[in-house]
């Protein structure tokens, strides 16, 4: 009786854990199709309380299994904002923890998390020495440039942490300028408030405000300021170039293959047709960029994905769940030897698909497996209406009557966080439901997948997050060396 | 000159087939998928932005109400595709404001607008038939009514109803709605009772007035049904017993597509293969606009109202009913009794095992205290 009450105790551990980690893998906090902004939010939050509280050690080594941003801000704040609580044996696994996400986070995301440290009134001596060493530790020209473009933040954040900055870089803050700046882009910054040719040099969101106090034309500033914009700004001033009549280029192979997902999907058809030549080439070659960083190569692979209605997202995801399973086809189509797409309403070119139809996931699910592939994705929300819960019943059969084996691995994807039950939905028990946000994350997915339906035990699933923990620290180290 | 189609004696859902059913909430969504669509008549909305509506039909009566939308017909008569011609393009009768209220000034529920084109106003028509049907009033002047009712029936004659948008979760139900390929319409239940069902002709049409189901009015029980009810989430088994292979497993996919079909079929027995009282409104070439009632029964979930159009194959062509609440039946059942005795009150009790107190009584409850005079009310110390 004791045993299995242990072992119950531990399995409650394991299901716990694999909730969280699949929230953090798919949960933003957004609106999505079926839940608002208020229920996911909460939901998540309380979720993130539960594992703090109950799971301290293996909460924050969940920062190194490669969850999304958004969860990896979330973690960093809720363990700064209670640093009392902190195991004393494991603070500096903690504290390295912290500071390697922190600097692995992309920039301006990083900067609007010490921001958010103010915001929550989390006032500590690590807290600040964290911030501290994060700003000490970046090349003065990163900095300089980062101060530019961070202007507002960067200044809260020193004031905030007292933080004893350089003298030119505290007066360009403070706004206590001089005559001239002896630091370049200062001195660009400052001259671009009253000459119009000086802001070129600026990055593009700084010099964007400029221009407007210098009435540039649009056309003009656009021409003269591509060479400055970021791969996502190209990609985000589009619409706005081809209005103002300028053709900016894409480099296709910078861009993360999820984000050109969700920007093909926002053209019109026509557009699309038109230009699917090259929205092809940059959609393989972003996909070869992803394969070339991490080894990931399947043998016999069919994919059924979910083009129904609510995989239009809602307004503040807009086609995501559609846009992750147009990415998923290309990056299986260059990662397998062997592959098929399923879609749930058949379509000739995937490049036009659209959000049409009902959750029909049931007869592409069969006509997959009839063509016995080694591994099947589903690329789905788990909201199956056609009919309802079929999914459940075939693989049930399956399993017991045709594959009794188990030849075939199953992996269900889901991009949406259902609010209601702190979990993803599932499409049946027998396969394992994981979250996927980027199809970038694919890798992390599949090596995931094995906790998810259960079959791993609770050491397992631990000893998986130590060496994701070591794993992530080596590299750290390895990176702050190079730097 | 077509010869005019028959009277609609049951509906059936001929020629369309049932999809499984999305759940939101208490609200349960059937889909109606047509694999042929005809294409020589399409139904379009047009949009009224007036408070208030008021239709005049004939005999000098007017009927008012708010009207959110109306639907204009265009078919043609040779089986020719019809041109989507939009419903706005003609002026609609007139529009004034009165203080700040829009009025809108309609003639006829069902106009004809030009060679092939009809404007109909959904709901309202079988609406303005249920209550010019039966709440006509006294024929024969027995001392046991009023000078009111003597003098001008139960004019005027009211009913009310709700809108859709107070039906619990009915808003997000339709908006989550994933329409099917080839859908021309949907099975509309709250907490499992019908409520409403809606048909158009082709997928096009639908999909351009699926959330027109949200302006409609329903009976007013259905609000407490979304309020209190629920639906549940339904799931078929396949017996593992006979799948041996993959040609199996499709065959019991098949086979489960059709059970949720012939259940849900079932489920809407409230309405299929009842008998109907219906009444033809306008021929319109190879169709044929007809409103309807269904038998009036108290035990039944609900009864129905509703309008439809069919070919001269007996499919349907277009379809939308409304769900009578519980009182509106008792009503109507109470003034059909009365009419079918020629309004004697003694001998409508008699004939339904009452005495004249209890008929009296259930009069007065529902609501038709004043047909009655004061005599007759004192009699019965029923307070004045």
């Amino acid at each position: 009786m004791t045993k299995s009450y242990a072992s119950r105790t531990l399995e409650v551990v394991r299901e716990d854990l694999v909730m969280f980690i699949n929230a953090c893998l798919s949960c933003t906090g957004q609106r999505e199709f079926y839940d608002d902004y208020n229920g996911q939010k909460v939901s998540l939050d309380f979720l993130h309380d539960y594992i703090l509280g109950n799971y301290r050690l293996l909460y924050c080594r969940t920062l190194a299994t490669g969850i999304n941003h958004f969860n990896k801000i979330q973690i960093i704040l809720k363990l700064l904002a209670t640093g009392q609580k902190t195991i004393p044996e494991y603070r500096r696994e903690e504290n390295s923890l912290i500071t390697a996400t922190l600097h692995s986070l992309p920039p301006h995301r990083a900067w609007s998390l010490m921001l958010q440290i103010r915001k929550q009134h989390i006032n500590n001596s690590r807290a600040r020495a964290i911030v501290k060493y994060y700003i000490t530790s970046r090349s003065s020209k990163r900095l300089e440039f980062e101060a530019v473009k961070y202007r507002s933040k960067l200044q809260a954040i020193a004031t905030h942490n007292h933080l004893k900055l350089e003298k030119e870089l505290n007066s360009f803050l403070f706004r206590h300028w001089e005559k001239s700046f002896q630091t370049e882009l200062f001195e660009q910054f400052r001259q671009g408030h009253y000459s119009a040719k000086a802001i070129y040099k600026l990055p593009f969101t700084i010099a964007e405000g400029l221009a407007e106090k210098h009435n540039i034309p649009r056309q003009v500033f656009l021409t003269q300021i591509e060479k400055q914009m970021t791969v996502h700004e190209k990609l985000r001033m589009q619409n706005s170039a081809e209005k103002a009549g300028v053709a900016i280029e894409i480099e296709a192979n910078h861009l993360s293959l999820t984000k050109l997902a969700l920007y093909i999907l926002s053209l019109c058809l026509d557009t699309r047709q038109k230009r699917r030549d090259e929205l092809h080439q940059a959609m393989q070659e972003s996909a070869d960029s992803v394969l070339k960083r991490s080894a990931l190569q399947f043998g016999r692979v069919a994919a059924v994905l979910d083009r129904s209605y609510s995989s239009s997202g809602s307004s503040e995801k807009r086609r995501r769940p559609l846009g992750i399973a147009l990415a998923i086809h290309y990056l299986l189509r260059a990662a397998a030897k062997e592959y098929q797409a399923f879609w749930t309403v058949p379509i000739s070119e995937p490049l036009l698909v659209t959000p049409y139809g009902q959750s029909n996931l049931a007869t592409p699910l069969l006509s997959a497996l009839a063509w016995q592939p080694e591994l099947v994705l589903i690329v789905s929300d788990g909201w199956e209406n056609d009919p309802p819960a079929a999914t459940s019943e075939l693989l049930r059969v399956y399993r017991r009557k045709i594959d009794t084996k188990g030849q075939t691995s199953i992996i269900h994807c889901n991009p949406v966080f259902n609010a209601d039950d702190f979990n993803l939905k599932q499409l049946s028990s027998l396969i394992p439901t994981v979250g996927l946000r980027e199809a970038e994350d694919l890798p992390i997915v599949v090596a995931f997948a094995r906790f998810a339906d259960g079959s791993a035990t609770l050491p397992e699933l631990e000893n998986y997050l130590a060496i994701c923990t070591n794993q992530m620290l080596k590299d750290n180290i390895l990176s702050l060396q190079k730097s | 000159m077509t010869k005019k189609l028959p009277l609609i004696e049951t509906i059936s859902l001929q020629g369309l087939e049932i999809a499984p059913s999305q759940v939101w909430g208490g609200v349960r969504i059937v889909p109606l998928l047509r694999q042929q669509p005809r294409n020589d008549l399409r139904i379009f909305k047009r949009d009224y932005d007036s408070n208030v509506t008021v239709v005049s039909t004939n005999d000098q009566t007017n009927y008012l109400s708010y009207v959110p939308h109306g639907l204009v017909l265009n078919w043609s008569d040779d089986n020719s595709p019809v041109v989507a011609m939009g419903g706005q393009l003609l002026t609609d009768g007139k529009q004034f404001a009165c203080g700040p209220i829009k009025v809108q000034l309609l003639h006829r529920m069902a106009k004809r607008e030009d060679k092939n084109t009809l404007r109909l106003l959904p709901l309202h028509l079988a609406m303005e038939g249920f209550l010019s049907m039966f709440f006509k009033g006294p024929t024969i002047a027995w001392k046991e009514y009023s000078k009111q009712a003597l003098s001008s029936g139960l004019s005027p004659r009211v009913e009310w109803s709700i809108g859709g948008g107070a039906i619990n979760h009915l808003e997000n139900a339709l908006r989550v709605f994933e329409i099917h390929q080839n859908q021309v319409g949907v099975l509309l239940f709250v907490s499992e009772i019908l409520a409403s069902a809606f048909i158009v002709p082709t997928p096009e049409d639908y999909r351009a007035l699926h959330t027109s189901l949200l302006e409609d009015f329903y009976g007013e029980t259905f609000y407490y049904y979304g309020l209190y009810g629920k639906a549940e989430h339904l799931q078929v088994t396949i017996d593992e017993d006979s799948i041996h292979t993959f040609t199996d497993l499709n065959k019991a996919l098949r086979k489960m597509r059709s059970d949720w079909s012939t259940f849900q079929g079932f489920m809407a027995n409230d309405l299929l293969n009842r008998s109907i009282h219906s009444e033809r409104v306008y021929t319109a070439g190879p169709f044929s606009l007809q409103r309807f009632i269904t038998d009036l029964s108290l035990t039944k979930n609900s009864n129905y109202i509703g309008e439809a159009i069919v070919d001269q194959s007996n499919h349907l062509q277009y379809l939308k009913i409304y769900g009578l609440s519980n009182a509106q039946t008792k009503r109507v059942y109470l003034l059909q009794q009365l009419a079918a005795n020629n309004w004697d009150l003694e001998y409508t009790a008699r004939e339904q095992g009452d005495t004249l107190e209890e008929l009296v009584r259930r009069l007065v409850n529902a609501g038709f205290r004043y047909l009655l005079n004061n005599q007759l009310l004192e009699k019965y110390k029923i307070k004045l």
